[in-house]
């Protein structure tokens, strides 16, 4: 059953009054009848946790906003920028309203003056969407003064990005919204703290999917929602499938499938059926890689599950490489896209990603040295930890750990034996 | 033309104006309309988005500069952002891109002699289950291969052709 991914199942769900017969704004109505902090409560009683990437607690983060403060806001994140990461696109255009829907509820759970829906630049059709879905939502009365009724306000607005990966970061998301560079900012405070927040106000950040889900849990109750996937990693996840299988896409699935089940039941195996799977990165570039071998195809994709097999499953952009694909080349193409999307502001990130970028292609044109992988292994783990934001920690992953799990693919690159490995 | 008192754009800068709680957060969506209305977002545009939105022309200049979107020189009519972005790379999106750049003559960032094309390479677009994969003026064009790519540019240069109308 879909939760997320209702366009699958219902014909023209992207329409108003077809969201509506199918169970649309139930969830806002019932959220409307409650008191803002029981919505928070059965956001937290559901186990909801965040989809962009970091697992965070929902109801937790809700319930972090200063209830006394007058001016707070949602922000929507649609920067969906993550290599491999292609499920927000097809909720927002798909099954746009319970996006919103569920944006709605977040801002009336917090008391929000207004929703700030930020889509990548690239999404331009579908902001022009969303803006037409929100003027037809303030017909009815669904957005703006008095919703429903309720005496409640709230306005939204779609905001494009113009193409930088690091905007999908939450303070600097923040910050391009406001017109400043889109480069993060120094925490505490937080975002969901007075002076953190958009325009210095406590704001709730959330990823699309992790809203979508939102009208379920106020609609059918907390416990439906916990019924779904695994103790820590309550209900269903969209994993976006790419690379060497023979159906990619977006399965959404409960969080307790394994990876077995998706890549082979779902996605149809190997793409040539006489090259198995070598390895996969279950969270696009910026999460550890791992070789698929049958303990990791048996386990469950979980927070917790995931985080016993040395990876994250984070926002479930998983990239399928067969046996043909040398892992030098992968560390290479990713280190790329962290160089390129560094926003230099802080010197480990900016100079480690050029200097490591530039190595890796040394190595793979075949002028390193064994001495090099050594080298760009130790420069990687120095820069974990030392930046100001997690893209630096993102940016050394693919380096470390193609290195350690794949030693051999690097030592045919290099004279002599490779120097590192596990 | 300009963008300040051009009717064409008079609504949708209000509507900008009007969505945030300051002026200086409307730069975005006001550097995407300097770019329609320029064809890039030249020195013209740039003073006068910074008039619009009491800033000076240099700090817009900046924003302009941190985002890959806007452009800071003139392009072709058509500009194709091409993923070759690791997904997409492993169906095969290097040599498609390889073999585009050859069939318009030009290098990665370059623009065809006729001044139609501008072709660039692009981290992940959000659509790696469809590779190889372009985006074309910010349109997706999705499941490429060379024939279907021949039939787009040819359409793409009688569109050219063609008088504008209206
Ligand atoms: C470099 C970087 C890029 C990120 N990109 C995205 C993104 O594209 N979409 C997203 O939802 N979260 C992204 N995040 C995570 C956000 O900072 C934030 O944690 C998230 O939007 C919170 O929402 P959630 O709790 O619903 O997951 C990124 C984080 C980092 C460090
Ligand atoms: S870690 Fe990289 S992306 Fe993050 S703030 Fe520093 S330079 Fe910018
Ligand atoms: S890698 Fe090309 S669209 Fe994602």
């Amino acid at each position: 059953m879909h939760i997320l991914l209702r366009g699958r199942d219902i014909k023209n769900i992207d329409q108003l009054d077809v969201y509506e017969k199918h169970d649309g704004f139930v969830g806002l109505k019932a959220s409307l009848a409650m008191t803002p902090a029981e919505v928070i409560d059965q956001v937290k009683a559901s186990g909801l946790r965040g989809r962009g990437g970091a697992g965070f607690p929902t109801g937790v983060k809700w319930s972090f906003i200063p209830q006394h403060e007058p001016v707070k806001f949602v922000a929507v994140n649609a920067d969906e920028s993550e290599t491999g990461t292609f499920k927000d696109r097809e909720i927002m255009e798909a099954n746009p309203y319970q996006l919103i829907e569920g944006s709605l509820i977040c801002a009336y759970a917090i008391q929000a003056k207004a929703i700030y829906i930020y889509l990548r630049g690239e999404f331009w059709d579908i902001g022009d969407q969303l803006d037409e879905c929100i003027e037809r939502l303030r017909a009815k009365g669904y957005v703006g003064e008095n919703i429903l009724g309720s005496g409640y306000d709230c306005e939204i607005y779609t905001h494009l990005g113009a193409g930088a990966y690091i905007c999908g970061e939450e303070s600097a998301m923040l910050n391009s919204l406001e017109g400043y560079l889109g480069q993060p900012r120094v925490r505490p405070p937080f975002p969901a703290q007075k002076g953190g927040g958009l325009y210095k106000e406590a704001t709730v950040v959330n990823n699309v999917e992790t809203l979508t889900n939102v009208p379920f849990i106020m609609r059918e109750g907390a416990d439906a929602f916990k019924a779904i996937g695994t103790e820590q990693s309550a209900g269903n996840k969209i994993y976006c499938v790419s690379g060497h299988v023979k159906r990619p896409g977006n399965y959404e699935l409960p969080m307790s499938t394994t990876f077995r089940e998706l890549l082979y039941d779902h996605a149809g195996g190997p793409l040539h059926d006489d090259r198995p799977f070598k390895a996969m990165l279950p969270s696009g570039g910026s999460g550890p890689i791992v070789p698929l071998t049958d303990e990791v195809l048996d386990t469950r994709m979980s927070y917790e599950d995931c985080a016993d097999i040395d990876t994250i499953i984070g926002s479930a952009s998983i990239i399928v490489m067969d046996e043909t694909v040398d892992m030098t080349w992968v560390a290479s193409k990713v280190t790329k896209f962290f160089e390129h999307e560094s926003c230099g502001k802080c010197t480990p990130c900016r100079e480690g990603t050029y200097w490591l970028d530039k190595v890796i292609d040394r190595i793979l044109d075949g002028r390193g040295t064994p001495e090099d992988v050594k080298r760009i292994a130790d420069v990687a783990e120095n820069m974990q930890g030392t930046t100001l934001c997690a893209l630096g920690d993102f940016a050394a992953n693919p380096i470390i750990h193609t290195i350690r799990r794949f030693p051999d693919d690097f030592a045919q690159h290099v004279q002599g034996e490779a120097a590192a490995g596990d | 033309m300009a963008i300040i008192g051009n009717p064409k754009y008079q609504e949708r800068i209000q509507h900008h104006l009007a969505k945030y709680e300051t002026k200086r957060s409307a730069v975005m969506p006001l550097l995407y309309i300097a770019q329609e209305e320029y064809g890039w977002v030249n020195p013209e545009g740039i003073g006068e988005v910074a008039q619009i939105l009491d800033l000076d022309p240099t700090q817009v200049k900046s924003i302009a500069g941190f985002y890959t979107m806007y452009s800071e020189k003139p392009k072709g009519k058509f500009w194709l952002h091409v993923c070759t972005d690791l997904p997409c790379a492993l169906k095969g999106a290097d040599d498609f891109y390889a073999w585009l750049k050859d069939e318009l003559g030009v290098d990665d960032g370059g623009t065809s002699a006729d001044g139609l094309f501008t072709v660039e390479h692009v981290m992940c677009l959000a659509a790696c289950d469809k590779a190889p994969m372009l985006q074309c003026n910010f349109r997706y064009v999705e499941d490429l291969d060379q024939d279907k790519m021949r039939d787009l540019l040819a359409k793409w240069r009688e569109e050219a052709a063609q008088p504008v109308s209206g």
